[in-house]
């Protein structure tokens, strides 16, 4: 059993990177200890480290007093520690069990003995409330599940220091719920637990201590019960946090995007969007709230030309854009910033610059005649990466192995450097940590007061009500109701529930 | 020539050396199947069973020893295998073509070995037919199933055998693992290079079996390109058999039916022109893996896929 484990003076340096420096955390047995910060401030760098899969520049580890060295997973696993990843270590075409045993000794030598692990399992699952039936497949579970089927992995290797990284990202609400019950039981029984997180109130809700990382060190350790949302955000991101903010009243232009009885089909056929009228006039925003999946989706991809519309129309500054191509669209004056935003946004194996300028980049100044112009587009994407502070070793780094806001950051500052019309922002800031989202805000805000219409299409009811002029609630792809932003957050949620109308 | 075909003396005769054919079949399917199970798409089988085929013919040459050929053919396999394991695990290589890579090489060494150490082809005394006591005295199905070489008895052992290794055994679990989701098993300190090496390693030694099993014990004889594409028809068949050991077999048994009817019918000179016929089991491969694609939902989903620890 695992008493106590002290991580002293850990420092971890990559190539260009100080991912870790001097870091020091102590966990006991019976708490929960969150590791809060924004993302790349080494949360998981650390617990890598403390799972053997990398190897510390300097520092050590002390488990139980003694000094441990944690070579490969397999070693921290021996020691008892386990961890949760957050894209989850399961083979999907795996029975349960059969993904329990994997690995294990075997009690029949060469052969397996899936019964006994069953059984085993079973026990461990009623002990700590992690009901899954043994022999359904991987594949076939719900996230949450799948989730259970992770810690059971870890308590049947022994491990008694669960490490979870970012455990409720896949979560629904009603899951988290369910899990922060095990989690409480769990340390009830002497586990030790660390829950790394980006979320505040989850971290306030389920944690005993938190320890605080900014840019890979430690900025504080506090007790959970004396402190607050105000103070840990403080120490995340190294300043204040503007949550609200004050709409300066603009002065609203002509209606600039119209949308008249608009139908568009999902990707089965059907219609996500029906009988859907709108009209957004310069210096609006614009919130669309509404439970993911009510046709939120299909409607920007409509607008933007990426989904053919069944009918009605689409008009900006009155000429129709109705079923045109995307560049068509992006020349009328439209900008988009997708919800997939990898899939969408970027070109994944593309470097910044060729990123920036995927939609100029035929036109002069940054090529002529077919031929790039590379001092020109070295010149534009340099001030973009300045002017919306784009964190990227180089204009040549390939998008992927930027962090998610930082990509959010770069495709804004391609959208919005085109100074369009209209702009269709959907989820802008999921996934994204405090200090980029605190920046796409402004950035909005910004676009609002230089005249842009923008559709903001989000699920965080607290971004719609904070940003927008006016709210259009969505249900089973119609508007229910277009109501003032300060609409109570109760009367939102019945409308999204589509069990209140407000036309 | 329906009435020639129908006879119940040729019946047997094709039922039986359908059986006997399905041998080098069944081997290096088996074998294959282990290696792309564990993610690692083996397209070298048919230059492996060259070089063993010819590493058995001329010990068997030599020696007169058939279980001395056999026991040299399994390990000049498993070396090859060894190799092949080197350049998709170790170096990761892109794996068909390194695949075609193996198979030249083994249809070149064979055949200058040959020329240059036996020259014009030689008879062997082959593996002894076995007739099983009791069994073999059955009408019918004794001189079907329980009257032939012992190589065609171990070939059919492998099924079952194959089946137990892959559902009942620790190893088995971690080589259905490794091939769906690397990432997972090493996660859980196993060796993803070590599983792949000891799959990659087997399905070597049974191509070396299966070569053997041509040379020393059906046909009795070494020539040029010996297996005639018998290898990639076995690399086929275990996508065909959707990854599973009974229905590999099952996929072997039809080939070896085919071409068995292709033998006697040019046999008993029956007028069809012996190119068409010997097309036969060609285009069945064809045919058979149009309609495999369709159920590929047990597919090994890392197949190809080198492993490489992530971030």
């Amino acid at each position: 059993m695992i008493q106590t484990v002290e991580m002293k003076n850990i420092t971890k340096r990559f190539p260009g990177v100080l991912a870790n420096d001097c870091v020091n955390l102590d966990v006991c047995a019976g708490e929960i200890h969150a590791l809060l910060g924004e993302n790349g401030a080494g949360k998981t760098t650390l617990m890598k480290i403390l799972y053997g899969m990398y190897r510390a520049t300097e520092g050590e580890i002390f488990i139980n007093g003694a000094r441990a060295d944690l070579r490969s997973p397999a070693d921290a696993l021996a020691h008892g520690i386990g961890m949760i990843h957050q894209h989850f270590q399961l083979v999907p075409g795996f029975t349960v069990v059969e993904n329990v045993a994997l690995g294990l000794k075997s009690s029949r030598g060469p052969l397996t003995d899936l019964d006994v692990v069953s059984r085993r399992m079973r026990e461990l699952a009623a002990q700590y409330g992690l009901n899954v039936e043994p022999n359904a497949l991987v594949w076939q579970l719900a996230v949450g599940q799948q989730q259970r089927v992770e810690i059971i992995k870890a308590l049947y290797r022994d491990a008694s220091l669960l490490i979870l990284d970012e455990p409720t990202a896949v979560l629904t609400p009603q899951e988290v719920t369910e899990f922060f019950d095990i989690l409480r039981r769990l340390r009830d029984a002497g586990n030790a637990l660390i829950f790394i997180s980006h979320k505040l109130y989850e971290v306030m809700a389920i944690s005993d201590r938190v320890t605080v990382l900014r840019d890979g060190r430690v900025v504080g350790q506090v007790n959970t019960r004396e402190t607050n949302q105000q103070e840990l955000a403080r120490m995340m991101v190294g300043r204040d946090v503007i949550t609200h903010w004050d709409k300066p009243t603009t002065t609203q232009g002509e209606v600039v995007l119209e949308i008249q009885n608009l139908g568009v089909p999902n990707d089965k056929g059907l219609n996500a969007v029906k009988k859907f009228s709108l009209k957004v006039r310069a210096g609006e925003i614009l919130g669309i709230a509404g439970v993911s999946g009510n046709g939120q989706r299909e409607l920007a991809e409509a607008i933007a030309g990426m989904r053919r519309v069944s009918s009605g129309t689409i008009r900006v500054s009155e000429k129709i854009v109705t079923n045109q191509s995307p560049a068509q669209i992006i020349s009328s004056g439209v900008a988009f910033i997708p919800e997939e935003r990898m899939a969408m946004g970027v070109v994944r194996e593309f470097s910044v610059a060729e990123n920036a300028i995927l939609e100029t980049h035929a036109h002069p100044p940054l090529a002529q005649r077919g031929v790039f112009n590379f001092a020109a587009i070295n010149e534009h994407c340099t001030k973009l990466v300045r002017e919306y502070d784009v964190r990227t070793p180089s204009l040549d780094t390939p998008v992927k192995s930027l962090s998610g806001g930082n990509i959010q950051k770069l495709i804004l500052a391609r959208e919005l450097d085109r100074a369009p019309r209209v702009l269709v922002a959907a989820q802008p800031t999921r996934g994204v940590d405090i200090g980029a989202t605190e920046y796409i805000h402004k950035k909005l805000l910004e676009q609002r007061a230089n005249g842009t219409a923008i559709l903001l299409i989000s699920e965080d009811l607290e971004e719609v009500r904070a940003l927008s002029d006016r709210i259009a609630v969505m249900y089973e792809g119609e508007i229910v109701g277009i109501v003032p932003s300060d609409t109570s957050v109760e009367e939102l949620g019945l409308m999204m529930a589509g069990a209140r109308r407000n036309l | 020539m329906l009435e020639q075909l129908l006879a119940p003396a040729v019946i047997i005769g094709i039922l039986a050396s359908g059986i006997q054919l399905a041998t080098p079949y069944l081997y290096a399917s088996i074998g294959e199947m282990f290696s792309q199970i564990s993610g690692v798409l083996n397209l070298g089988v048919e230059g492996v069973m060259l070089i063993a085929a010819f590493a058995a013919y001329y010990i068997a040459l030599t020696t007169n020893n058939v279980v001395l050929a056999l026991v040299v053919a399994a390990l000049v396999g498993a070396l090859m295998g060894l190799i092949t394991a080197v350049i998709s695990v170790t170096l990761k290589a892109e794996q068909g073509i390194s695949g075609i890579g193996i198979y030249l090489f083994g249809l070149g060494l064979s055949d200058l070995l040959f020329l240059v150490f036996v020259g014009t082809p030689k008879a062997i005394n082959g593996v002894p037919r076995l007739d099983i006591p009791a069994l073999s005295n059955l009408p019918v199905v004794g001189q079907i199933l329980f009257s032939q070489n012992i190589l065609v008895y171990g070939a059919f052992a492998c099924v079952p055998l194959a089946w137990f290794i892959l559902n009942k055994t620790t190893l088995g679990l971690k080589i259905r693992a490794v091939g769906q989701t690397p990432e997972a098993a090493d996660s859980l300190g196993i060796s993803v290079a070590r599983v792949r090496y000891i799959t990659v390693t087997i399905a070597g030694m049974m191509a070396g079996i299966a070569g053997a099993s041509l040379s020393i014990a059906l046909l009795n004889i070494f020539q040029q390109n010996l297996t005639s594409g018998l290898g990639f028809i076995a690399v086929a068949l275990v996508y065909f058999g959707g990854w599973r050991p009974f229905r590999v077999m099952l996929g072997a048994l039809l080939f070896s039916m085919v071409s068995a009817l292709q033998l006697w019918i040019q046999t008993l000179g029956i007028a069809v022109p012996s190119d068409i016929a010997g097309m036969l089991p060609y285009l069945l491969t064809i045919i058979a893996l149009i309609f495999a694609a369709r159920q590929i939902v047990t597919q090994p989903t890392a197949l190809t896929k080198p492993f490489e620890r992530g971030e």
